[in-house]
């Protein structure tokens, strides 16, 4: 299980998160169809490192962007979001 | 290649079994090929068999960056069903059945399979009514499929935990008989061997690095093992999927999971039939070295790690116990996970892609052992003619921008929902 550093509340277990998408596929309000499609459908999906968006479901209930390497599971970093950071 | 059979057993047991010979060979790779399958798992090794053996073809080579079978095909729980509810997906499953039943004697090569029948449980009037439908489903295109009543059920499965105050009621199931299980590893090592029989060059510890484009096509790969020129080549890595497109420049509908399953100590048989339930997600079923061997939900997250989460495997482990509480009394004492293609439909994905003589099978999400011989039979079609089977046709790669997607769930683009 990973330990996640949730900006608001510290290292807590990963049983507490659940996870949404990546954050290059949120569709911004006003992409044109075919972006729109590319983001819902599609995923870059690296045997690496990306950016993924996680909630604190059980805990402070908040989003965060989680840097996370796909194979070691190491976190690289982890940060908190609000609407003014979507796009 | 020298076949096997009862009488070459009795020959080779007077002399001292000294008559056992390698079952493929080690070949090196040549310059050029006609067909290069990326993947030697059992999709691409059946591919390369059917290719050799319905298309003629004898240039081709199964690259492989391991050794074959030791991907998902070494890591899934055996269970072979054609029981979809919708059309595309049960025809194709169904075709596949119908191989797997005559496998063993196609390749000559004991695949072990055991059609033991597939029983989904249904725990509340609403389950019964899906399945119920989706019988009637499977009956409308001549696929066995019958309703049972609680009480048959109880039969089939003298273990399972019928009381009326159980975690999980059972009201009844659907079951196929000609369903079952069969041994993951005879599959890979059946079709390699037909395969290289056939002249297929099984490659192994060659990994593909990067694709040789010239303009729209691609015309060869790099690799560990230096640069093969191909006329075509077909990607079939399951959950390298992802990566491997990368190397193309593609983004595919394919986010990688990693799903777990897990293998008690051998008991005598106690578990008669495939046990599955859709409304939990839990799989059960007992090898035939007696092991009971079960799994539940992938790890709802992206990962190319080949191993999974205690917390979901505790998940597991939970639904199985309230099911058939005997298996409390057993040790548990093997657990793997392997990396799964999630689509964003839950179908494979079957076709050519942007890149011209880039061809894609994946997707299979986890459910892709029992579409082996479906999967390389119709791939092989696709890889030979250039156009799609008329079983993989509606598994396009371009259905999604279609809006023709094949969601069995109807849980919408969403992985991790599955």
């Amino acid at each position: 299980m990973m330990r996640i550093p949730c900006p608001h509340c510290g290292p807590r277990a990963q049983s507490e998160f659940i996870y949404e998408r990546t954050l290059d596929s949120v569709v911004p309000l006003n992409a044109p169809s075919q972006e729109a499609m590319a983001k819902l459908f599609t995923r870059n999906n690296p045997r690496g490192v990306d950016d993924e968006i996680w909630r604190h479901t059980y805990g402070c209930r908040a989003w965060m962007v989680l840097t996370r390497h796909r194979v070691t599971n190491e976190i690289s970093g982890c940060r908190a979001i609000g609407p003014e950071a979507l796009p | 290649m020298s076949r096997y059979s009862a009488f070459s057993l009795l020959r080779g047991a007077l002399t001292g079994h000294r008559h056992w010979q390698p079952a493929w060979r080690d070949p090196e790779p040549k310059s050029h090929y006609d067909i290069i399958i990326i993947g030697g798992g059992g999709h691409g090794l059946a591919t390369a068999y059917y290719l050799a053996k319905v298309h003629g073809l004898k240039n081709i080579a199964v690259l492989e960056k391991g050794w074959i079978g030791g991907g998902n095909t070494g890591r899934n729980t055996t269970i072979v069903r054609s029981n979809y509810r919708l059309e595309p997906l049960h025809n194709l499953f169904e075709f596949g059945l119908k191989l797997w039943h005559g496998l063993s004697d196609e390749l000559n090569y004991n695949v072990m399979f055991s059609p033991r029948g597939a029983m989904f449980l249904g725990h509340s009037d609403a389950d019964m009514v899906k399945l119920a439908e989706r019988g009637d489903a499977m009956r409308c295109d001549g696929i066995d499929a019958d309703l049972l009543t609680r009480d048959q059920v109880a039969k089939i499965e003298p273990l399972l935990d019928m009381s009326r105050d159980a975690r999980f009621p059972i009201q009844g199931g659907l079951i196929q008989r000609r369903g079952g299980t069969a041994r993951h590893d005879a599959v890979a090592w059946g079709y390699a061997r037909g395969a290289d029989s056939l002249g297929v060059d099984i490659i192994q510890k060659c990994e593909v690095t990067g694709f040789v484009r010239d303009g729209d096509f691609v015309v060869g790969v790099e690799t560990t093992r230096g640069r093969i020129g191909a006329g075509r080549v077909g990607i079939c890595v399951a959950g390298n999927s992802g990566h491997v497109a990368g190397l193309a420049g593609l983004k595919l509908p394919i986010e990688s999971q990693t799903l777990q399953a897990m293998v008690t100590e051998g008991v005598k048989p106690m578990i008669n039939s495939v046990i599955m339930s859709q409304s939990l997600h839990c799989y059960i079923s007992q090898s035939d070295k007696g092991g009971v061997v079960f799994g539940g939900d992938p790890d709802n997250w992206p990962s190319y790690a080949q191993r999974g989460n205690p917390m979901v495997m505790e998940g597991a482990v939970a639904q199985g116990l309230a099911l058939v509480p005997a298996l409390s009394r057993l040790r548990m004492v093997r657990t793997w996970s392997g990396v799964t293609d999630m689509s964003f439909d839950g179908a494979p994905i079957i076709g050519e892609t942007p890149v011209r003589n880039l061809f894609l099978n994946g997707g299979w999400c986890y459910g892709g052992f029992k579409a082996t011989p479906a999967s390389g039979y119709t791939y092989a079609h696709t890889l030979a003619t250039g156009k799609p089977h008329a079983l993989n046709a509606p598994f396009a790669l371009d259905r999604f921008e279609r809006g023709a997607t094949i969601d069995e769930t109807g849980s919408g683009p969403m992985p991790n929902s599955r």
